[in-house]
């Protein structure tokens, strides 16, 4: 009777095993979640993550994240570098069956100031277009009011949406100020329920249960040809140990950001499959360049030694980066002295790697007038990127080894970036993901002189200024010739470390656990995107 | 009676008022949402208009005067994060949380009062001593590790319970519910389990020490010297007059369990109103976050008022006091 009943116990928890229901279906395991499935509502990772799924742009970005066609086909540039021409790509359909015309572009330049409640625009991408205009159904024209190289990489931003989905079926005319013969536009929760989310991707939307899954399915009229999942299940898993447990568990197939300490034990499991790829994620110290007297920093009198760049160089010398890299983030990240790694545009191969002397940074800081060293906080978050604390920790150590007694104040995120955009901060630790401009991306937004009007420095926290490196930055953003654009920006990027405006400490590299068998291509702006995943 | 609901409700809504200023300013203080809703990328032109958007250039006293002008017409406000008014954005995440806290709670109470009466009838036995010794671990264990524990050992050693997530929902009445699918049930099992452990073992040390006293009243004695079955002893004159302490802390720890549940369901990723508030606040989505308290608040004092009427039903020396004599 005892093995009768023992056998009806596991049989009814054996039971309760869910059995997979579709084959072919793909389930990954997300860190977050995104805000919504609509393309154009939020400017932020996970949703732009989730869109390249069901939405495309009008040119992509590899894995590498240089330009690729993508809906549009070919284009070229005029003389004066103020019209680019775009061929659009034939046959393309949308998930409706509707055909991908220019008008669904305008559509989409329309819509995109316009998103009700959006809490981060997309904007910024298509205002520096002058004019947007279809000379046909197959071409786009796009003019700017002066040369902007970076205007492929805003196109690549945003995914295009159906003109027809979105109720509207009349002709479409783009201006800056606004959309003339178009009521108003549908809001983010019209595409959370399904009804406007209609794309070009490979996937169509299926459901999305906010906190739970977004489910896709295989859309056989894709023009790249039908994709091989017949359904994706998207779960967001926000522990990390949780995550990991449900890819043992066998639950997900592919989960993202699997915590470092369990690398070395995911990557001897048989059952697992680690994946990893560079990222253009660069960690780096800001330093603080007006305060006077800065924040945190005591024993100098008053005076800000950040301002000189002798305390700077000294500051980069006493860190050890390949030992961060060995110790704090288990090898998975690469030493950097630029913004960006050599494989995106605008890095100087000439530049070469520093390595640590505690005994000339003392050297350098005596000289500067410290030779005690003073005291100092270090500012970081500890929720935000892998490791920030603990590198914040080992940063410390380095600093206090050369005399400067550094304490770290390691905040949640939501209370740090309020306090570094109030100037709080000596010195703070930060992360920046280029996009496809490259060396571009960090250059204007974190050491180009804070500048509203010219749009520069949004994110320069620091208050950098140089006026000589200002001149470079300028210029690069107003040469189209991808050349001259580039030496530009190498120009740029030596002038930066020449002046140790920032700090660059090592660029992430980006995990990835499949369960054996499966295997993707890992990309370097982070993004989880489970097109790639397929059979090994 | 009815005055004395009229006058509970009051109260509740004075709390209710105290608690969404005391968050609506203390969620000021910590940061401004901007800085983490908006792309790094965005120049300062962006931010400045993403503030404007979301009326967050005003200052606070004029913010918290639109708060209360919308309160009066019932709008708790959109989330900043979302797109979607807060109150809807909670009520549909409730179900979830709900079905979880009602299992849970049912488990504790039916596992926790039988083994705490054992312990309080034989004290000296064995069972007794291990149920003792079982219930400082249960209230002792961190959730946290308790439940990856619990996922480590069902889902990935044994392989028998999922590792997460919520499983096949069925729709009662428009609201999706997963007690009635056994996929839905075997979801819940884990995390209920998470949740319950703690409570049950307050559960069992009151039903103990209920018991223990109780047992030795004489009216205990008066009914085992007058024939009546272990069982009936037991199990209607001892069960019921333990039940007023056992009743109080069930009653607060099921409003800890829908309002708080956070870490179970961080950790089990179930879509619960526990995880959406803890979301909330790392994204300062200040809507959300107060209308949820606000809500945590009024279900408190309803959960509360339960209580005592049920005091009354439970024992007769109580009776709920009008307004006046």
């Amino acid at each position: 009777m005892k093995n009768l009943s023992t056998a009806a116990v596991a049989l009814a928890l054996g039971s309760l095993v869910p059995l997979p229901a579709v084959a072919q279906s793909l389930v990954a395991g997300f860190a977050s979640e995104p805000s919504s499935v609509d393309p154009l509502y939020h400017n932020l990772g996970p949703n732009n993550a989730t869109r390249k799924h069901m939405f495309e742009s009008l040119v992509g970005e590899d894995a590498n994240l240089g330009i690729v066609p993508e809906l549009a086909e070919s284009w070229s540039t005029s003389e004066d570098g103020l019209t680019w021409t775009f061929k659009l790509r034939e046959g393309v359909k949308f998930h409706d069956g509707g055909d991908f015309t220019s008008r669904d572009f305008l559509y989409t330049a329309c819509r995109i100031p316009n998103v009700p409640n959006s809490p981060s625009s997309m904007a910024g991408f298509i205002k520096s277009a002058e004019t947007i205009t279809a000379p046909d159904a197959m071409t786009i024209q796009v003019t700017t009011a002066s040369p902007y190289p970076l205007l492929l990489t805003d196109f690549a931003s945003f995914g295009v949406i159906s003109a027809s989905a979105n109720g509207h079926d009349g002709p479409v005319e783009y201006t800056a100020e606004g959309c003339p013969g178009i009521d108003g536009y549908l809001d983010s929760n019209a595409y959370n329920d399904g009804s406007a989310t209609i794309g070009t991707g490979p996937y169509k939307f299926v459901s999305f249960t906010p906190g739970e899954s977004i489910v896709m399915e295989r859309f056989d009229g894709y023009w790249g040809g039908a994709p091989y999942w017949e359904q994706i299940t998207i779960r967001p898993i926000t522990n990390e140990g949780a995550r990991v447990a449900a890819l043992l568990a066998g639950d997900v197939d592919v989960i993202e950001k699997p915590p470092v300490q369990d690398l070395e034990r995911l990557r001897s499991d048989p059952k697992v499959n680690v994946v990893q790829g560079a990222s253009s994620r660069v960690i780096y110290l800001h330093f603080d360049h007006a305060g006077e007297p800065s924040p945190g920093i005591e024993g100098t009198d008053g005076k800000n030694p950040m301002k000189d760049v002798r305390v700077r160089r000294a500051i980069s010398l006493a860190i050890d980066r390949g030992l961060i890299v060995d110790r704090i983030m288990g090898g998975l990240a690469v030493p950097a002295r630029q913004l960006v790694p050599d494989f995106m545009r605008g890095t100087d191969p000439e530049i070469g790697l520093e390595t640590a002397d505690a005994e000339a940074a003392k050297a350098l800081l005596a000289e500067a007038g410290y030779p005690d060293g003073f005291k100092l906080v270090l500012g970081t978050p500890n929720d935000r990127y892998i490791n920030d604390a603990q590198i914040a920790q080992a940063v410390a150590q380095m600093l206090t080894r050369v005399g400067i007694e550094t304490e770290v104040d390691a905040m949640t995120a939501s209370v740090f970036f309020s306090r570094r955009n109030n100037y709080e901060f000596s010195l703070y630790l930060a992360g920046w993901g280029a996009s496809g401009a490259g060396m571009a991306s960090p250059l204007r937004a974190l050491v180009a002189s804070q500048n509203k009007d010219k749009g520069l420095g949004g994110t320069n926290r620091g208050r950098y200024s140089n006026p000589e490196l200002d001149a470079v930055i300028e210029e690069a953003l107003a040469t189209v010739e991808p050349e001259k654009h580039d030496a530009l920006l190498r120009q740029a990027s030596r002038i930066v470390v020449e002046d140790m405006g920032i700090l660059p400490l090592h660029y992430e590299v980006t995990p990835w656990a499949l369960r054996a068998g499966l295997t993707m291509d890992p990309r370097a702006d982070q993004h989880t995107v489970l097109t790639t995943v397929r059979p090994e | 009676m009815l005055a004395y609901l009229f006058r509970r409700v009051g109260q509740a809504l004075v709390v209710m008022g105290v608690m969404a200023t005391i968050v609506f300013f203390g969620l000021y203080t910590v940061g401004n949402p901007v800085d983490l809703l908006i792309n790094p990328e965005d120049d300062l032109a962006a931010q400045e208009a993403a503030m404007a958007r979301l009326g967050l250039d005003k200052p606070i006293h004029v913010q918290f005067g639109y708060f209360l002008s919308g309160l009066a017409q019932g709008d708790l406000g959109t989330s900043f994060v979302h797109n979607r008014p807060a109150i809807e954005l909670i009520l549909s995440r409730l179900p979830a949380t709900l079905e979880l806290a009602i299992l849970a709670m049912t488990l504790a109470v039916l596992i926790g009062v039988p083994l705490g009466m054992y312990a309080g009838l034989r004290p000296n036995s064995a069972g007794a001593k291990l149920i003792m010794a079982g219930s400082v671990v249960g209230f002792s264990t961190p959730n946290f590790w308790q439940g990856l524990m619990l996922i480590m050992l069902f889902a990935v050693f044994w392989g028998v319970l999922p590792a997460g997530g919520r499983g096949d929902t069925v729709d009662v009445l428009g609201v999706p519910v997963s007690f009635l699918t056994l996929d839905g049930l075997s979801h819940m099992i884990l995390p209920a389990l998470n949740l319950a452990i703690y409570k049950m073992s307050l559960v069992i040390r009151l039903a103990r020490a209920g018991t223990a006293e109780v047992a030795l009243q004489d009216y205990v004695k008066y009914a085992r010297a007058r024939g009546l079955s272990p069982t009936r002893v037991v199990g209607v004159h001892v069960l019921k007059n333990i039940l007023i302490p056992v009743v109080t802390v069930l009653g607060l720890e099921t409003g800890n369990v829908i309002a708080f549940a956070v870490v179970t369901e961080t950790v089990f990723a179930w879509p619960g109103i526990g995880k959406l508030l803890i979301d909330s606040i790392g994204l300062l989505d200040r809507p959300v976050v107060v209308a949820y308290l606000m809500l945590t608040v009024f279900l408190f004092v309803m959960i509360n008022l339960v209580v005592d009427i049920g005091y009354s039903l439970l024992d007769p020396r109580v009776r709920i006091r009008g307004g006046g004599k």
